[in-house]
């Protein structure tokens, strides 16, 4: 028989705790990500040096490998007295390297508010921040909902690479347990369902999170 | 600080404006009153519109002193000379000021009531009670009582640039600049802009500085009427004076082409 039904009642526990791994990595990860990605993209719209460092280092993470970046924080970073432990590293790497990827789309949704609004802020001696704050970042922010849903199911689709740096998350606990086994069928069908159904739950999510944040600003 | 009465509320000296090697003002001398109302005209790249922009230092300048009120904004005094003047000065004096745009620049995302309570909650740390009852005041003194709770997008054009008059006004300021506030307005909707600029000369003590392609009302509200051409003014006077009897060829020129569009 091809699929064994008693041994995936068996799997499914192992499983399930390894999906949280999984999610957690995710939503870490992707939280860190977003601010990461805001902090970015001003810096890279203030000053011309602070901006030219924060452009250099988006494009140095975005023109290398994620895979790379994970080796480098986990197998590199050690070398100079920096030792972190596998999922630590994993999330780090994940983080910076999305965080790099939602600083440009902050930098779109940020430049698409007109300098008008920058201007009446500037007429009613508003300060730089809380213009940033109350009156640019509420603007910015409904419109590149969609981009960063795609970044966050990306990221989910990118937490195997942690595998590699065994960090016990789906994948890796699915090959642990075929070799363990022999059986990979079961575990690798299991794991590429959860990944589906967890994408498309996000898909819904991210879109009606975008329709509610549209509808608040029909105006 | 009782002899400010006599000195003008803002004063240009020597202002002058240049984008690359394009000179935008030069050398721009211009004096006005307290309550004084003046209204800029000038055909389309004379430098009128910044004029307002430096005043509300949208634009640096590259020459010359800007006064607002007896003080000098653009520069402070340090040791009995004038420096360019540090955020914090800017900030205080550009407080006099208040700006209505051409294209409103309301605040998509809040209502009428929200725009108009931002600054003075934010700028002026006002409680949100007292920043709304301002703000009730004054859309009522505009007409749009009524609208309070509607988003920008919900109102005409006409009630949106009223919205964008009476949050300057919340702010209290001393100076009122428009800067071709009814131009992006369909001809229909110029009225209600105007009658409520009308109102506010009428019933309060501001100084008002307007760019305007509005003949017909430059004439009948302005004090005085200055005409821009190539970064200069070219004339400037009563506007009975300068409308039926200007001096200036250039003037002339103008007025003879914006009187025959209409």
């Amino acid at each position: 028989m091809i699929w064994n039904w008693e041994y995936t009642i068996e799997i499914l526990p192992v499983l399930a705790r390894a999906a949280i791994v999984t999610i957690e990595a995710t939503f870490l990860s992707f939280f860190i990500a977003l601010v990461l990605g805001l902090v970015l993209a001003v810096l890279r719209m203030s000053g011309p040096i602070v901006g030219w460092l924060a452009s250099a280092f988006v494009e140095l993470v975005r023109s290398t490998p994620l895979l790379i970046q994970i080796f480098f924080l986990f197998f590199v970073l050690p070398r100079f007295g920096i030792v972190l432990d596998a999922f630590t590293a994993g999330i780090i790497a994940l983080s910076i390297h999305y965080g790099c990827y939602c600083s440009e789309v902050y930098r779109a949704g940020l430049e698409a508010v007109p300098r008008g609004q920058w201007e009446a802020c500037t007429a009613l001696n508003v300060s730089s921040w809380h213009t940033f704050k109350n009156i640019i970042l509420p603007q910015a922010i409904p419109p590149i909902v969609p981009a960063l849903g795609n970044y966050l199911v990306a990221l989910f689709k990118d937490t195997p690479l942690l595998s590699a740096i065994a960090v016990l998350e789906l994948v890796q606990t699915a090959k642990n347990l075929g070799s363990e086994n022999f059986r990979y069928t079961e575990p690798m069908t299991i794991v590429g369902v959860a990944f589906l159904v967890l994408s498309l739950v996000s898909a819904v999510a991210i879109r009606w999170l975008e329709r509610r944040l549209n509808r608040r600003s029909v105006r | 600080m009782t002899e400010t009465v006599d000195r003008p509320m803002v004063r240009f000296e020597g202002v002058t404006k240049r984008y690359g090697s394009l000179t935008v003002l030069d050398s721009l001398n211009l004096d006005i009153g307290r309550g004084e109302k003046v209204a800029i005209i000038g055909p389309s790249g004379s430098g009128k519109t910044t004029v307002l922009r430096m005043l509300m230092t949208l634009e640096r300048i590259d020459g010359g002193v800007i006064w607002v009120d007896g003080e000098p904004m653009t520069h402070m005094q340090k040791n009995g000379k004038l420096v360019p003047a540090e955020a914090k000065h800017l900030r205080r004096v550009r407080s006099k000021i208040g700006m209505v745009f051409q294209h409103f620049n309301l605040f998509p995302h809040m209502t009428a009531l929200g725009n108009c309570i931002e600054a003075p909650m934010t700028v002026l740390g006002l409680p949100r009670r007292e920043a709304e009852e301002r703000a009730a005041d004054l859309l009522n003194l505009v007409g749009l009582g009524e609208k309070k709770g509607h988003y920008p997008a919900q109102l005409s054009g006409g009630q949106q640039q009223r919205v964008a008059i009476a949050r300057a006004l919340a702010m209290r300021p001393k100076i009122m600049l428009f800067d071709e506030v009814t131009s992006a307005l369909d001809p229909e909707l110029c009225g209600e802009v105007l009658q409520v600029i009308r109102k506010l000369g009428s019933e309060h003590d501001l100084t008002m500085l307007m760019v305007t392609h509005q003949m017909g009302f430059a004439k009948e509200f302005a004090d005085r009427v200055c005409f821009f051409y190539q970064g200069k003014i070219c004339e400037q006077g009563e506007p009975r004076e300068l409308f039926t009897a200007p001096k200036n060829e250039r003037t002339q020129q103008f007025l003879r082409a914006v009187l025959e569009a209409v």
